[in-house]
């Protein structure tokens, strides 16, 4: 076997065997280890790349581990839609195991820096093996390796409220994950089967079985809650508010993203269009509870004091979107939905980044703490301004493009009260950004300190009041920019993700 | 009716199980029966994965010399095993994360871990020294 056959097979071996000898070279030196951490990345993001252009030219690839033929053997797929999602998470991974460095060494402390690198490449095993596997137990064991990963990942920080967060998210994510099992346990009483593939072809005849009915629900409801939709949401406020500005920005900019990812399959490439339609009115209840999400979660986000909360908050709207798109299924909204898993990783990767900029540079988090910010941290707060105007959903960028395809979505299926719901949550998008930027950009830094620093070693914060330029170091700069100058590229050459998302909603919906 | 209830009795021991763990980790407050009652859901799940594995008269799935003996169904009790090893891994990231809040809040009860995180978010929300000694009190008291 040549290595391009096996690169399905190393996107996920790459990551997690450093995530072993990562400690090992740690020992040796740290800033090796770092490095190594980058290059691991960089690696698979690479292959990623590759795979989805192998993709384009010759179609899907099918990786038969250790030789075994599926539907008996576990297979990893590379379709466009998994090609397409493994690049967004790589790049992602990538960009922040760049920035992490100075971030993590003031985050967390020193022993538990190596551990964290370590796990921080598990929970991308974790995220890789989702999106490439084509069997649906192995999904459920990826699942788990990255909601593992994550627990402690959130729970390493300084911060003691992050045990708690982490503590109740390992509590629901259990929940959830449990359900999954159990759907696929259904699945599997059903069909005789685990492969995906042949689940798509033996499930059809069985569609009035109520067996295959509870399977879809419990892995459709086990998924929600992974997800975070609207009414399971409660845990994400708090993870994302505690944990450590580099794992906030991870599991922000990809966590979500990849279980939409695994929404779609199992809702589309699993089940059929068919099925989600007709037999239960799953795009319906999925329909109500994204508008609701969307709805709420911008009202919650205006409450906000807490800048990291209030982008969890966001989060949760932006879910929203990506549910709602695949709630309406037509071309158009899965479009919409489907460019909107990498415009919303650009977007709130950024808005993350900065924040863990900020945090890096105060110690603080608080809303107002980024009073004045404009002078002293120019580019940072100028990649603030542009994740926020594409939150918002301004054209050229491009919370624009997803936004204008999903309501050409809902107009295409005549849904016009959509359009309004799109509307209002922008405007109050804009409601909340707009406080931040008019505080970053048209306010004096208050001279009284209100807030006290909110770690224990910011000396930064005890400094007497600085006006001069002071910005990021670079190593957190540039990803940061990087990214947010992606949100306006994109936005712009709007063409590009499109053209890559096309054939994905054409292979889905079976046009 | 007699045979939907003793024909599959299996189902549910499954189901009443099952129910009994979602009980504990929603409704209990001490930390400890949370997980206790997540492991009870979780062996629930792996009770139905054997009871959908078991064909009627078989025997362990082993290569016998006499053909045609019937024999169950292999398949769920490995991918079993495997939910087993995943779901050890979440108590014992479960356990030491009880044993860290313990060290850091002085207790394992949900209401009282709430109040004291409202005090701080109060004053401070992330600030650990204050609290650090706060604990070490009540520890003392205990």
């Amino acid at each position: 076997m040549t290595l391009t056959e096996s690169l399905p097979i190393l996107v996920i071996i790459i990551p997690l065997i450093s995530a072993i000898i990562i400690p090992l070279i740690g020992r040796i030196d740290k800033s090796i280890a770092f490095a190594f951490v980058i290059s691991a990345n960089f690696l698979s993001f690479i292959i990623s790349i590759s795979l989805l252009n192998t993709v384009m030219e010759t179609g899907r690839i099918s990786y038969w581990l250790g030789g075994w033929e599926p539907p008996w053997g576990i297979e990893y797929v590379v379709d466009y839609l998994s090609g397409f999602v493994l690049v967004i998470v790589s790049f992602i991974a990538f960009i922040i195991s760049v920035y992490a460095k100075k971030s993590v060494e003031m985050e967390v402390e020193g022993e538990k820096i190596l551990p964290f690198y370590s796990i921080y490449m598990l929970l991308v095993t974790g995220f890789m093996g989702m999106i490439i596997t084509g069997d649906i137990f192995n999904l459920y064991v990826f699942i788990e390796i990255s909601a593992l990963a994550g627990y402690a990942l959130i729970a390493i920080g300084k911060k003691r409220a992050a045990l708690i967060a982490s503590y109740n998210y390992l509590v629901l994510g259990t929940i959830g994950a449990t359900f999954i099992l159990l759907g696929i346990g259904y699945l599997y009483m059903a069909t005789g089967t685990l492969n995906m593939a042949d689940l798509r072809e033996r499930l059809p005849m069985l569609y009035d079985s109520k067996v295959v009915l509870t399977a879809f629900a419990f892995i459709t409801v086990g998924l929600s809650l992974k997800l975070a939709l609207f009414p399971f949401h409660i845990w994400l406020p708090n993870v994302y508010n505690h944990a450590p500005s580099v794992v906030s920005a991870l599991m922000a900019a990809t966590s979500a993203k990849v279980i939409a990812y695994v929404l779609v399959r199992i809702m589309f490439s699993v089940f059929t269009m068919k099925f989600d339609l007709e037999v239960v009115p799953v795009t319906k209840i999925l329909l109500f509870l994204s508008v609701i999400a969307i709805i709420a979660g911008s009202v919650l986000a205006i409450a906000q004091t807490n800048i990291k909360r209030m982008l969890a908050y966001s989060s949760i709207g932006q879910i929203g979107y990506i549910v709602l798109g695949i709630a309406i299924s037509n071309q158009l909204s899965m479009t919409g939905s489907l460019i909107h898993l990498l415009n919303h990783a650009l977007m709130k990767g950024t808005l993350f980044l900065v924040v863990g900029a900020v945090v890096y540079k105060t110690g603080m988090e608080d809303i107002s703490s980024l009073k004045g910010m404009g002078k002293k941290m120019p580019f940072t707060m100028a990649a603030f301004t542009i994740g926020a105007l594409s939150m918002i959903g301004v054209p050229l960028t491009v919370g624009f493009v997803s936004k204008w395809y999903l309501a050409l979505g809902a107009l295409k299926a005549g849904m016009w009260f959509l359009v309004f719901i799109i509307l209002v949550s922008s405007l109050l998008n804009a409601v909340y950004f707009w406080r931040v930027i008019e505080g970053i950009y048209f306010h004096q830094k208050p001279k009284v300190r209100s807030q006290k620093s909110t770690t224990k070693d910011s000396i930064e914060s005890l400094k007497p009041e600085i006006q001069n330029q002071d910005d990021a170091p670079v190593g957190m700069l540039i990803p940061t920019l990087i990214l947010a100058g992606l949100c306006i590229v994109f936005g712009i050459a709007a063409f590009i993700p499109v053209s890559v998302v096309t054939p994905i909603v054409n292979m889905l919906l079976e046009v | 009716m007699i045979e939907l209830i003793l024909g599959k009795y299996n189902y549910w021991v499954y189901i009443t199980l099952m129910m009994i763990g979602f009980y504990a980790m929603i409704e209990k407050e001490n930390l400890i029966k949370k997980i206790i009652g997540m492991n009870i859901f979780q062996t629930a799940v792996f009770l139905f994965y054997i009871s959908i594995a078991k064909v009627k008269g078989g025997t362990a799935p082993i290569l016998w010399e006499k053909e045609g003996i019937p024999y169950d169904n292999p398949i769920p009790h490995v991918l079993i095993l495997t939910a087993i090893v995943v779901s050890v891994s979440t108590t014992a990231v479960a356990l030491a994360l009880i044993i860290r809040i313990f060290k850091e809040y002085g207790t394992i009860e949900e209401d009282k871990i709430l109040i004291m995180s409202e005090v701080s978010g109060k004053q401070d929300s992330t600030e650990n020294s204050k609290f650090l000694s706060s604990t070490s009190l009540l520890q003392k008291g205990e």
